[in-house]
């Protein structure tokens, strides 16, 4: 079970600072190519306490993220909550995959947030985002690793469980 | 489930009908610190590249101001006398015009948004008096408008933002229409323009001030491409915007104050929204084409 306010501070600070890197700034051209710190680091914390970190965790970092970045409310909101719901369903098995099984299966997911970005800026836009778009799935795919020991680590510094 | 549905309804709460401003201004004021913990390296940078410059650097930035600001009052006595003269004018003509635009410098956070929206952050907000739909330019032309306002903060869209459009006019001919954002940082186009028109590449637009948002005369965008195909009704034009919309740092704040106390002022500001809708636009019509050889022969002698 949750360490109480303790274990939600740990998680709120790391999503906080995932966001933290969505914000900064970065060149003009690589702006498309930044990774989906947020999307990261909310599918680390469902697959890890399922039962703390859900679908409303997912909203309300999305509505955030949404305030944040200035689109439209609910565009991230949506797509976290969905990326939320899966990872719940599926954590059993993403847990005892090895790296590079899990980096695909976070793909997928990356892949399902991004369709819901790009469906709802179609609708609401008229635009449809160039290719680089997919960088950021790719990118964060190949990130997971790296950002799941961490975060594995922070845990258990913190002993969240 | 639940959460879809809730996303789906503030999507297009958002979207449709704009109820949801006073909850995202609330929202973006609770995460300001976010933004400021963002912006803090590059303003400490900033500060520290200050405090430790040279003197002989800060002696020769100096030097270089004054010789700018020594030139730039020349500039403006000329331009005193023509906006006197073009007073006077319109006094004949019987039509008024608003001048005395007061300015309020502001700084661009240095924060990325949704690299598919076209918008920037400023540091300065309700506090100061910003409200929503402000103009924005910086030192050469038109930025964008100010589109959410928090007691520190405010967000500006820019003019190149696919939802944006704004009313110019050919600086050369007066010539009137709408320039609309194509979601790239240094395109616009013209899409309201028949082949036929008279417009060139090198064109200058200028804002016209029809919609009422933005003062008219401030400059927004060259034309650099035209493509007519004789079988199409309207051409094809891209303009690229005259501000430094990836550059710029200081950007301008403007409240048009409006000179003449007369009646008639007000209602050359709204020519749409008026009772009588036919007499104003045809004023603001005329007003238009008349406003631009004045403006031409102030900048003719600069260029």
């Amino acid at each position: 079970m949750s360490a109480g306010g303790h274990g939600r501070a740990v998680i709120v600070v790391t999503l906080c600072v995932a966001m933290l890197l969505v914000i900064l700034p970065m060149p003009e051209w690589a702006r498309p190519f930044r990774p989906p710190w947020v999307t990261l680091v909310l599918v680390y914390w469902v697959i890890a306490l399922p039962h703390c970190v859900g679908v409303a965790s997912g909203f309300a970092a999305g509505i955030v993220l949404d305030v944040l970045t200035g689109t439209l409310l609910g565009q991230h909101a949506l797509g976290l909550s969905v990326v939320a719901f899966i990872a719940i369903q599926l954590h059993q098995r993403i847990r005892v995959f090895p790296f590079w099984q899990q980096s695909l299966g976070i793909l997928a997911l990356l892949i399902v947030e991004h369709l819901f970005g790009l469906w709802i800026t179609g609708a609401t836009r008229g635009i449809a985002p160039p290719l680089e778009y997919w960088a950021g799935p790719l990118l964060g795919a190949l990130l997971w690793p790296w950002v799941f020991v961490t975060l594995r680590k922070t845990r258990r510094h913190f002993k969240v469980s | 489930m639940v959460a879809v549905i809730l996303s789906l309804t503030l999507l297009l709460l958002d979207h449709r009908f704009h109820h949801l401003q006073q909850l995202r201004s609330a929202l973006t004021f609770v995460t300001y610190p976010l933004h400021y913990l963002a912006d803090l390296p590059f303003t400490a940078s900033r500060w520290f590249s200050e405090t430790t410059s040279s003197r002989e650097r800060l002696l020769e930035s100096n030097r270089e101001l004054r010789t700018e600001n020594l030139r730039l009052r020349a500039d403006l006595q000329k331009y005193q006398s023509l906006e006197a003269e073009n007073m006077r004018l319109r006094d004949l003509l019987d039509s008024s015009f608003k001048v005395g635009d007061r300015v309020l410098v502001a700084e661009l956070s240095s924060v990325d948004l949704d690299p598919y929206k076209q918008q920037v952050i400023i540091n300065k907000g309700a506090i100061s008096g910003v409200f929503e739909g402000q103009p924005v330019l910086d030192a050469n032309a038109v930025m964008g408008q100010v589109t959410n306002v928090t007691p520190l903060t405010s967000t500006v869209l820019l003019i190149t933002d696919t939802s944006h459009a704004l009313p110019v006019q050919v600086l050369r001919n007066g010539l009137r229409t709408i320039a609309l954002g194509t979601g790239r940082i240094d395109a616009l186009k013209l899409p309201y323009l028949p082949t036929n028109s008279d417009i060139r590449e090198g064109d200058m637009l200028v804002t016209s001030g029809l919609g009422g948002k933005f003062p008219p005369g401030y400059p927004v965008a060259t034309v650099n491409r035209i493509d007519r195909s004789p079988d199409a009704p309207f051409s094809n034009i891209i303009a690229q915007p005259s501000a430094h919309l990836d550059r710029s740092r200081e950007v301008l704040l403007v409240w048009t104050v409006p000179s003449q106390p007369a009646g008639d002022g007000v209602a050359d500001d709204l020519p749409g929204d008026t009772a009588a809708g036919d007499g104003s636009a045809d004023a603001a019509g005329a007003a238009g084409p008349a406003a631009a050889p004045p403006t031409a022969t102030g900048a003719e002698p600069g260029a």
